[in-house]
């Protein structure tokens, strides 16, 4: 995607095995990796002194070694989860070869695996929920900047029920969007649960905005040049939108969708927690109904993903905005 | 052919807070098939006006324009313009810029490597097959106003307007744009409306020079012949009598006859790529207006 050696903290390593000026290397590494690194461990020094401080009816507030061992026995909890699933399809197999081997007609059945969520799935449904919310919220959100960039009228007309929906909260939204939901999709078999509807239009409202902002201020900023160009030229407007006005408009488009997709995680914690739809906000959730003694350190755990996942999203948009830029002088951080 | 662009009696107010702004009044000007003809004035005095009217992206409050016999009231690729700042896409390379062109002008009328020869033909002629295929921000600031050229040309306009189009570069490279257009014109003989600023390069170009008496209400002050023989070389025009003859008029008429007290700005002008290259041009041309006299 990006290319290697346009990674920063990266250079240093490179160019030391290359051979090029070690001790010049070496001190461009120390401040790349040493100073982070310590500013990481000033962070974890302090926590472990606040957490002893802190006392909680459910014990002492966990410190970082009781947050990493959670940690360990979450995963181990989750393998554990697979083995059991692996075991049951296991025996539902070795049941239907036996029958099978004594009545040729019978018609094998599996029944599915019902286990409880680990924490694993609960990351995979909200990555999931996201991304539905996030993809449905882009597909509205870019073809409505365009057309209000594009028309002094319509941005007129759109932009205070914009700048008035744009603050609401996600759980403002949320009990509107259950009843809404529950009303409008009734289907007999589900292709997807409801609550993953609710969650992912809940998302999806909230993220919109900066989006159809940015996409909008974007397309009102072309160049007049280049529209005179395009008006001598007489382009369609089909073509005009996509050879001048998209391409234009791109870097902002880009600014935007990287805002909303950090809301949308944001949102998307918070609505699973309200609506008790399955994600990692309902696992905060029923760590802290379960009130037992490592609760709280499963909930820090929890919250340290939420934060690295959330990060890893910001730098997954940022590889597609410089991939997608023309302006390659442009500094995106 | 006398009058194969016609402008007639052009006026246009532009709506102000203050009610309406006249920037042109009853301009009438005609232009011979194969004619190049230069638009010379102060700043501010409506050059760019007229030539976005000749282009259609304006329109005239009174009177008309016409092509050919055909009255103008759009833009049209038959009106190919060069503007100042290249207005290159920057995220399309010099090839792609020209062939946004050649697309959608010879859509019905060319085949797809008719096209690209066509494109490779016009870059050559502005000397850019070396870089056809970098973008604009990898290309030096002549280099793109050739792409632009090459762009326009590519169009097959009737008439090529251009609006300052060597006024943002230096020196040196204006007077190698300068020499390429004039090696152009000698072998496409296009009809051409270019404005500038720098009298130096209207003499060494034009077949004509009109020069515009200050705004409001702008209209034509005088129109100067320039009856040197081509091809010109910049070289040997120094020291020719004529061509001191002409510069020498049009200065007159610019720093005698529409003198223009150039009041310092207080606050950035609005027209910021128009204005600062015109006040160093002034300061420059008054300089060397001193030393001959
Ligand atoms: N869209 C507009 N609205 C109001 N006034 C304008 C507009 N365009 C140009 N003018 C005015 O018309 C005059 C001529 O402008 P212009 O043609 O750009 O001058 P030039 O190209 O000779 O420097 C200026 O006084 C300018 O302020
Ligand atoms: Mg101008």
């Amino acid at each position: 995607m990006i290319s290697i050696s346009q990674q920063t903290w990266l250079q240093p390593w490179i160019k030391l095995a290359r051979g090029e000026r070690p001790s010049e290397q070496l001190r461009a590494l120390a401040k790349t990796l040493l100073v982070p690194l310590a500013g990481i461990a000033a962070f974890l020094l302090l926590w472990a002194v606040a957490a002893g401080q802190i006392n909680t009816s459910l014990g002492a507030f966990p410190g970082p070694l009781d947050v990493w061992q959670q940690g360990g026995a979450l995963l181990e909890e989750h393998a554990a989860e697979r083995r059991e699933e692996e075991a049951f399809y296991e025996r539902q197999r070795e049941r239907n070869a036996q029958r099978q081997a004594v009545d040729p007609s019978y018609q094998p059945r599996i029944f599915p695996y019902t286990g409880s969520a680990t924490f694993i799935d609960q990351i995979l449904t909200s990555l999931m929920t996201v991304t539905a919310g996030f993809v449905l919220a882009s597909l509205l959100a870019i073809p409505l900047g365009i057309l209000i960039g594009l028309s002094h009228t319509l941005y007129r007309a759109f932009n205070p029920v914009i700048q008035l929906l744009k603050p609401v909260s996600p759980l403002a939204w949320l009990p509107l969007v259950t009843m809404v939901v529950s009303a409008v999709y009734v289907s007999q078999d589900p292709l997807v649960p409801k609550s993953f509807i609710t969650s992912m239009v809940t998302v999806m409202l909230c993220c919109l905005w900066p989006t159809v902002i940015n996409t909008a201020v974007g397309v009102a900023g072309v160049d007049n040049d280049l529209n005179n160009v395009s008006r001598v030229l007489r382009l369609g407007w089909l073509t005009h939108v996509r050879t001048i006005v998209l391409p234009s408009a791109m870097p902002m488009m880009f600014a935007g969708l990287r805002t909303s997709l950090g809301i949308a995680w944001m949102v998307l914690i918070a609505a699973e927690m309200l609506a008790q739809s399955p994600g990692l906000g309902k696992f905060v959730w029923d760590q802290f109904q379960n009130g037992s003694s490592d609760s709280l350190s499963r909930i820090m755990v929890a919250v340290i993903t939420i934060g690295a996942i959330g990060f890893l999203l910001d730098r997954l948009m940022l590889a597609v905005q410089s991939l997608v830029s023309w302006d390659k002088s442009a500094d995106l951080r | 052919m006398s009058n194969y662009l016609d402008i007639s009696k052009i006026s246009i107010d532009f709506p102000t807070p203050e009610g309406p702004f006249r920037a042109l009044d009853e301009l009438s000007l005609r232009i011979k098939k194969g004619e190049f003809v230069s638009l010379i004035g102060h700043s501010g005095c409506g050059k760019s006006t007229v030539l976005n009217i000749l282009a259609g992206l304006l329109q005239a409050t009174e009177g008309g324009v016409a092509l050919d016999g055909k009255e103008v009231n759009e833009p049209g690729p038959d009106r190919a313009v060069v503007f100042q700042n290249h207005s290159l896409l920057p995220w399309l390379t010099a090839f792609e810029n020209v062939q946004l062109a050649v697309r959608q002008v010879f859509r019905d009328s060319m085949s797809k490597a008719e096209m690209r020869d066509w494109i490779q033909q016009n870059l050559k002629l502005v000397h850019m097959e070396h870089a056809m295929h970098k973008r604009p921000d990898e290309l030096s600031g002549g280099m793109k106003q050739r792409v632009g050229i090459a762009r326009a040309l590519a169009m097959r306009p009737k008439v090529l307007l251009m609006d300052e189009p060597f006024g943002a570069l230096d020196a040196l490279t204006r007077a190698h744009m300068q020499d390429s257009l004039m090696e152009i014109q000698r072998d496409l003989n296009n009809t051409v409306v270019m404005i500038t600023h720098d009298v130096d390069e209207a003499v060494l170009l034009s077949d004509r020079i009109v020069m515009m008496t200050n705004g409001p209400a702008a209209t034509i002050g005088e129109v100067l012949n320039i009856d040197l023989p081509r091809p010109r070389n910049r070289v040997t025009l120094a020291e020719n009598s004529d061509y001191n003859h002409f510069r020498q008029q049009v200065l007159s008429f610019l720093y005698e006859k529409q003198r223009k007290v150039v009041e310092i700005p207080r606050e950035p002008a609005v027209d910021e790529d128009e204005a600062a290259p015109a006040r160093g041009k002034v300061a420059g041309l008054v300089d060397r207006l001193g030393r001959r006299a």
